[in-house]
């Protein structure tokens, strides 16, 4: 054993590491993605490694192994989850061999997601037993358990976390490689009775799962995970018909408030599905009311309501059902000291808090250089003064919404945009409909609306802004890049040649930055019948050394704004009447080049020129 | 001993990077240490945040509004933002250089990096302003800011570490070649 600081996500990594994990694969997306980059850091090779091209694919993958007696682990977001779910409801029935851990981190909030869904109930909803650690440390040995209970019980296991566990740092106990669990996969044994799923099978299992789930119910009721704080003396005698229920990083909050405020009884529910009902039962015995702190749904809560119901207990169960919790949105170590407050009755210090004088807003942008915003500025310049209809999707693309570029007129989930532009063109023919998609989007959930859309004779313009990697959860490959999880250099599965696959003629490959010939290409396409597709071809800025920084010849700049009210880079910005580029974020792209009338923005130059040089804002030492 | 440390500014200034010394630092000591930080999307020019704590019984790496020791603030605006963490007689080290929101030139939203200097000279007792344009040419370097703001922060006493921990700390995270500037920016501020 040894201590290692380290981020939730690598705490997961490295519990399945020494769990002995034969497989890993899943499909990036925040607040998950550290969790697989670490496994492939760490890897000390005798572990399988991949992004899948989206989660339906990794969570098939990975009960492909596990059904060969394999520990795999499958990872993703809560939003993948979704797209998982085909697979796993049914592996859930069939049940795995080798350990299966199905990794999702939930994002309290949402703060990078479109949903604020919680992936307890889609555990009690797929059957499958679930784990919810509160920090790093319990992460990182929970993970043994989890694997130790999917072979014992032969059924997938959720490790659900969320964004602060996930992303939390703490210094925490590891074990050295040298003590990590050795496993070998037997491979794949042939039997029809077992890994088909036909009515009468799943019939069969679905009576064992439920028998399955309620013995959990007493195992994890047993399981120290699930405990009742204090163990020994502790508890404030005035409140002692008062407890606390909590799980997950509210458990945190909740054990703070506590030490602060007075010390109730409290049940820490570190395994929400199958509900440790026998635990609760004891927590419950003698207490008058019950406040539950959880983060998204009332998960805990429900569970204790069902228990008091089910053994005819009279505690009042309050939390988000009463207005005792707010319902939506993260909890925070106030909010808790404010609940725990109002439930005792006990006054706390409050420092009154001062008004804050107007404090600047700082928006997310695209990055300066980007080649989003020249496409999306391409296809608004092609299309100005048409009825358009300009359907985004997910990733950094999304942010195309903002002025002055305001290109993203929905956003719903991954690969939506084309089935929307679909939808919206069928209703008015009259409209032209774009649906914007990036290359890891593509790949992942966009080639089925494609399909689609050439099969139903959809009228309908697709632009695929290839930059190359996967850029909003910090570039991972895919299937486009070239090279895998593995290291290995492959292939490219040419984007091109898929659309055409699937039946389009109008394919056009256009560089973005490339201004007056993207607008034409854009002009072109969009007119032509059926189903069409440009691809804009330029890598994400943070993927490529950038070219030298522009700079305003002041002499020539006018003043009058245009670069910067068409376009929005930040590195542009207004000093004394004139135009100046940000040095230090300017990657000289050109686009701004390409829009000034007076041709003022110039490349670089010896410093003769007479330009006024921007200040740097100083990079950082990261 | 009990610590709990804000760290803040924008994305890209080191914020995370002096977080990690601290954290190291720490560790080295055998005090426990947990850290919570902005990830994503918000790190591009947005506000970013880091909230670190030390030591025993801790449970949860985020602190309480006004329970923070000190505050390190990059940058004025991100400074006054995270003040209601402060407790009453906590420790303010703030960089003086203003960092105008990217959308600044497009919404005319610029603001005043003096206006927040004054308004946290009014409303902070233990306020270190550090100027950060002058250190920055005396050093040489715009790079090394949060290592100015970790000397500043260590010689204040409110970290409860020394210098040669922090020393230690970037032998052990910083590339050789920059050594040298990180130990001059160090000691720019306070005894060696
Ligand atoms: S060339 Fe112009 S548009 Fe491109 S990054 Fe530099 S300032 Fe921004
Ligand atoms: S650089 Fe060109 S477009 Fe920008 S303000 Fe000056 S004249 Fe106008």
């Amino acid at each position: 054993m040894h201590k290692e600081f380290l981020m939730g996500n690598e705490a997961i990594a490295l519990g399945a590491l020494a769990a002995g994990v034969d497989l890993v694969c899943g499909y990036p997306g925040t607040p998950s993605t550290e969790v697989l980059e670490t496994v492939a850091k760490k890897n000390t090779g005798n572990v399988y490694v991949e992004w899948s091209v989206n989660e339906k694919a990794a969570m098939e993958v990975a009960a492909g192994a596990a059904y060969s007696g394999a520990r795999v682990m499958v990872t993703m977001k809560q939003m993948g989850l979704n797209v998982a779910s085909d697979p796993l409801m049914c592996v859930e029935y069939i049940g795995v061999k080798g350990g299966m851990v199905v990794l999702v981190a939930d994002d309290p909030g949402p703060i990078s997601s479109q949903t604020e869904q919680d992936t307890r109930h889609f555990a009690s909803f797929s059957k499958v037993p679930c784990f919810d650690p509160s920090s790093a440390q319990e992460a990182y040995d929970m993970m043994a358990e989890a694997f130790e209970l999917s072979e014992k019980y032969q059924t997938p296991v959720f490790m659900r976390s969320t964004t602060r566990v996930s992303h939390g740092y703490a210094s925490i106990e590891v074990r050295d490689p040298e003590e990590y669990v050795v496993n070998k996969p037997e491979g794949f044994v042939k039997d029809t009775n077992r890994w088909v799923i036909f009515p009468k099978l799943s019939n069969a299992n679905h009576k064992k799962i439920v028998a399955r789930n309620d013995e959990l119910a007493d195992v994890f009721s047993a399981y120290a995970g699930n405990r009742i704080f204090p163990e020994n003396a502790g508890i404030d005698e005035k409140l002692s018909k008062k407890g606390i229920a909590a799980g997950g990083i509210s458990f945190t909050y909740a054990m703070e408030a506590r030490a602060e405020l007075s010390g109730l009884r409290l049940l820490k529910v570190s395994t929400p599905y199958p509900f440790p009902e026998k635990k609760a039962v004891e927590f419950l015995e003698g207490l008058d009311e019950v406040l539950c702190m959880e983060e998204l749904d009332p998960v805990i809560e429900d569970g204790l309501i069902y228990v008091c119901g089910k053994y005819g207990l009279k505690t009042k169960i309050l939390g988000k059902h009463t207005g005792h919790s707010p319902v939506a949105g993260e909890l925070s170590r106030d909010i808790a000291l404010e609940m725990l407050a109002e439930f005792t009755g006990i006054k706390r210090e409050k420092t009154e808090e001062k008004e804050l004088p107007p404090l600047p807003v700082r928006p997310p942008v695209l990055c300066a250089g980007c080649p989003h915003r020249a496409s999306f500025y391409a296809v608004k310049r092609a299309m100005k003064g048409r009825k358009c209809i300009f359907a985004g999707d997910i990733g950094c693309y999304t942010l195309g919404n903002a002025q002055p570029l305001d290109m993203v007129d929905t956003c719903l989930c991954m690969g939506a945009g084309l089935g929307i532009a679909q939808g919206v063109g069928h209703m008015d023919p009259e409209t032209k409909c774009f649906a914007f998609v990036g290359d890891s989007t593509f790949f992942a959930s966009a080639i089925p609306g494609v399909i689609n859309a050439v099969y139903n004779q959809a009228d309908m313009t697709l632009v695929v802004l290839d930059n190359s990697t996967t850029a909003m959860t910090g570039h991972q490959p895919h299937p486009g890049t070239g090279h895998t999880m593995m290291g290995q250099v492959v292939d490219k599965v040419s984007i091109d040649a898929v659309l055409r696959g699937c039946g389009l003629t109008v394919v056009e490959h256009v560089n973005p930055m490339e201004l007056e010939k993207a607008v034409d290409t854009v002009k072109k396409v969009a007119d032509e019948p059926g189903v069409k597709a440009i691809i804009f071809e330029y890598p994400c800025v943070a993927i490529v050394k950038p070219e030298k920084p522009l700079h305003v010849d002041v002499s020539s700049c006018i003043g009058c704004q245009k670069c910067i009210k068409e376009i929005g880079c930040p590195a542009l910005s207004m000093r004394d009447g004139k135009a100046v580029i940000d040095e230090s974020q300017c990657t000289g792209c050109t686009l701004c080049s390409q829009i000034c009338s007076m041709d003022a923005i110039k490349k670089p130059c010896n410093g003769d020129c007479g330009s006024e040089k921007a200040q740097k804002t100083g990079g950082a030492n990261e | 001993m009990n610590k709990n440390i804000v760290l803040c500014g924008v994305g890209g200034q080191g914020t995370v990077l002096a977080s990690k010394l601290i954290s190291a630092a720490a560790m080295a000591k055998d005090i426990p240490v947990m850290s919570a930080e902005t990830i994503g999307m918000a790190q591009r020019g947005g506000s970013v945040f880091s909230h670190l704590r030390m030591g025993d019984d801790i449970y949860s790496p985020m602190i309480a509004k006004g329970t923070a020791d000190i505050i390190l603030g990059f940058e004025p605006g991100e400074t006054v933002r995270m003040l209601p963490y402060l407790k009453p007689d906590g420790q303010v080290i703030v960089s003086s250089r203003e960092v105008m929101p990217v959308t600044a030139s497009l919404t005319g939203g610029s603001y005043s990096g003096a206006d927040m200097i004054a308004y946290l000279q009014k409303n902070v007792k233990n306020l270190f302003v550090i100027d950060t344009d002058k250190a920055v040419k005396e050093l040489g370097s715009a790079k090394v800011l949060n290592i100015i703001m970790l000397g500043a922060a260590v010689s204040s006493g409110a970290l409860g570490l020394e210098k040669k921990d922090i020393k230690n700390a970037i032998i052990e995270k910083v590339p050789e070649k920059f050594h040298e500037l990180n130990f001059r920016a160090l000691d720019y501020y306070g005894n060696k």
